[in-house]
């Protein structure tokens, strides 16, 4: 059929299966957008900043699996969207963004909302595209979905100028994807894998390392099979939470800079790291010439490289993880569980010499307390998101996870803002359950005009501001490090953030004490409309265990004890 | 950079198409690398390219950057060359006053000659391995050289 540029970017998104789009119109988008409003096949949601289409689009393809799908204009409608491509690069989200982009002719003319979108992206996304022929449209729009969500994951991103969304061409969707370059090795080596059980058959101390492309690849519940069968304790990163349940007899804990200190110390003692869809990131290992020092390395991954880019891999295996931790399986007599008995044992005491807890020590709420007291009350039935900083931390240290893409937080840039749009994408994608994003007095601020479209599309996030005054991560390290030079860091002057909410539509509770934060968390979820929960917490406290920027995971700040 | 930094010719299979080179090159600039010689062109008969690309670097920067090259989309295939034999070509450009059979003879030894001819400058072209175009360079610095134009290095693998 004979069609405009901009009908064939809503065929191709109807035909990929798209159910949301998240976005914000404008001059160069303006002909895509006048379909999007003849249609009823999908549904757009209006964010109301461009930054925030993104984090919702990521939010979205977290929760559901599934492709999130952003659409924005040019110039400051694409740099504004920047950092949530960058977001979604270094966490392997799978999006496709449409930008728009001045006319061909006046591309290169300093045009009004001119910028070389494509330029500027190229560093942080997986692919991109310059449109300049409506011809070629339904092959990128294929080939983006296809990137996007193959291989290891990510952004893609498709600049058109509008002169090619008013084009009219033949659109032919029903086209086989042939890209000779792209090949991902989805299979591991079966030599490699053989070699690889034998290594674990023959440690007498291995460790189980989790990453967060254990979640890309839908292989959490294999993986749990795996980890049950070969009784070896496992590590989780920041990115991995879910991947095994919170209750999990062999899951230590969260490793890293602010991992548990049985989870750094069995990292420590370890002789053989078996790393799954994890990369070795340096808030993970610490320095590097310490880290697992004593231990071979069996590293699976998607990505030939993330293999050996910090930490070299004895037994290298490049593949979908899925997949190979099936074939392991296929070899699992290799292995008796009952080798690995008295190094349980040796965890099992390094978690009962300091285990991960809090003290209750003080006039205010703890904000670990309150983390705690959502996951008691709602455990499995909510959906986290988080923004960045301690309250990130603390919940992924103190909420009992329980599932996979229950827990979405940006890991690897680390975006502040991030929260609370995601929660939007994910509300959208999973609208059967709670969605609660935890947040700071700091990151709230950041993209609080969400609560807009909180209200107008009835998406009844629970944002819980865990409120210390300050820009609390910062003020630890200042704290620790700056000997307490807490240089711009004192959030004293605030909005009220009950008000804030209320002018928006929302509604909005403070809280002081624990009776306070269980009725106000109680009223929100019957209410079902987006709330603010602004917890007064304590001011000082600090995230613990700590590992100082490239210290050894083993020289842990640790919780100070107290006698009760 | 504390480790060696040696030279090293790296050889890349692209698609021929446009922004495949700011893609690669990026690879370079954002960790900071110089690249010394870039050479580009279509491989006859296909959709492809080929660049031949000169840098020096330590052992592990270079094999991530090779990694991250074959990562992106339109590269078919990245090859670090340890034993290959390498060409490049350079033209000079001479005044017309200098002893003219001198600088042929020179040339020669270089596999090039006295290309052109004008009324106050003559050109001469040397073709050879990157580090005997050096050497000459080096030797013909007395004949008062005007214009230098290197074609940086090309490759291929024994």
């Amino acid at each position: 059929m004979q069609i405009s540029g901009a009908q064939m970017v809503i065929e191709a998104f109807i035909a990929e299966g798209v159910d949301t789009v998240f976005g914000y119109p404008g001059g160069a988008i303006m002909n895509v957008y006048d379909e999007i409003y003849k249609q009823d096949k999908f549904k757009h949601i209006l964010n109301r900043h461009e930054q925030a289409s993104i984090h919702a689009a990521e939010g979205y393809a977290k929760a559901s699996g599934k492709v999130g799908v952003a659409m924005i204009t040019s110039g400051p409608g694409f740099t504004n969207a920047v950092t949530g491509l960058a977001d979604a690069y270094m966490d392997s989200i799978p999006l496709v963004v449409v930008s728009g982009q001045v006319p061909m002719s006046l591309i290169g003319t300093d045009a009004f909302q001119e910028i070389d979108a494509v330029g500027i992206s190229r560093s942080c996304t997986k692919h991109n595209y310059l449109v300049t022929d409506a011809k070629d449209l339904p092959r990128i729009l294929k080939e983006a979905f296809y990137i996007a969500n193959s291989g290891r994951p990510g952004p893609v991103h498709v600049d058109i100028p509008k002169d090619v969304t008013a084009q009219i061409e033949e659109f032919n969707y029903d086209i086989e994807i042939n890209l000779e370059t792209y090949k991902p090795h989805t299979k591991g080596n079966p030599r490699q894998i053989k070699k690889a059980m034998e290594a674990i058959a023959n440690a007498k101390r291995p460790l189980f390392y989790l990453g967060g492309g254990i979640i890309n690849a839908n292989a959490a519940y294999e993986v749990r099979d795996f980890v049950h069968k070969t009784g070896i304790p496992a590590v989780e990163t920041f990115m991995a939470r879910g991947v095994l349940s919170y209750d999990d007899d062999l899951l230590i804990g969260m490793l890293g800079m602010h991992g548990s200190y049985a989870s750094n110390m069995a990292m420590s003692e370890t002789d053989l790291v078996i790393a799954l869809g994890a990369r070795f990131d340096d808030r993970v290992t610490g320095k590097l010439s310490e880290f697992a020092k004593n231990a071979g390395v069996i590293h699976v991954d998607i990505d030939p490289a993330s293999i050996s880019k910090l930490v070299n891999a004895d037994f290298p295996i490049v593949g979908d993880v899925k997949n190979v931790v099936n074939d392991m399986l296929n070899l699992i007599d290799k292995v008796n569980s009952d080798n690995y008995e008295s190094w349980r044992d040796t965890v099992n005491n390094f978690d009962e010499l300091h285990p991960l807890t809090f003290h209750e020590d003080s006039d205010r709420l703890k904000p670990q307390w309150v983390i705690s007291r959502v996951g008691e009350l709602l455990g499995d039935d909510a959906n986290i998101s988080t923004d960045v900083g301690q309250h990130q931390m603390w919940t992924s240290q103190f909420y009992p996870f329980n599932r996979p893409r229950q827990f979405i937080s940006s890991g690897g840039l680390g975006t502040m803002g991030f929260g609370f749009p995601a929660a939007l994408g994910v509300k959208a994608a999973t609208p059967e359950k709670i969605s609660i994003n935890f947040t700071g007095d700091g990151s709230i601020l950041m993209n609080c005009q969400e609560l807009m479209t909180a209200v107008e599309q009835k998406l009844p996030v629970i944002n819980i501001i865990l409120n210390n005054n300050f820009l609390g991560m910062v003020r630890q390290w200042q704290t620790l490090f700056y000997n307490k030079r807490h240089a711009e860091t004192d959030l004293s002057v605030q909005p009220d953030f009950v008000k804030l909410s209320e002018a928006f539509g929302g509604i909005g509770y403070r809280v002081h004490t624990k009776e306070e934060f269980d009725a106000a968390l109680k009223d929100a979820i019957e209410k079902n409309v987006v709330a603010f929960i602004e917890v007064k917490v304590e001011r000082m406290e600090n995230v613990m265990p700590m590992v100082p920027a490239g210290g050894s995971l083993f020289n842990m700040m640790l919780l100070e004890k107290k006698e009760k | 950079m504390t480790e060696n930094n040696e030279r090293r010719v790296i050889s890349v299979i692209v698609i021929n198409e446009a922004s495949v080179l700011s893609r690669i090159t990026d690879l370079f600039s954002g960790r900071g690398y110089n690249i010394t010689s870039l050479t580009v062109a279509p491989i006859p008969e296909s959709k492809y390219s080929r660049l031949t690309i000169v840098t020096s670097g330590s052992v592990r920067v270079i094999e991530q950057i090779t990694k991250q090259l074959h990562k992106l989309i339109p590269v078919l295939r990245v090859y670090e060359h340890a034993d290959l034999v390498e060409k490049e070509m350079a033209l000079i450009k001479f005044p017309i006053t200098e002893n003219l059979s001198d600088i042929n003879t020179l040339c020669e030894a270089y596999n090039g000659k006295i290309v052109n001819v004008g009324e106050n400058m003559i050109i001469a072209m040397v073709s050879d391995e990157p580090k005997r175009v050096e050497n000459f360079l080096t030797a013909i610095k007395r004949y008062n050289p005007k214009e230098i134009v290197r074609s940086g290095a090309v490759a291929l693998e024994r």
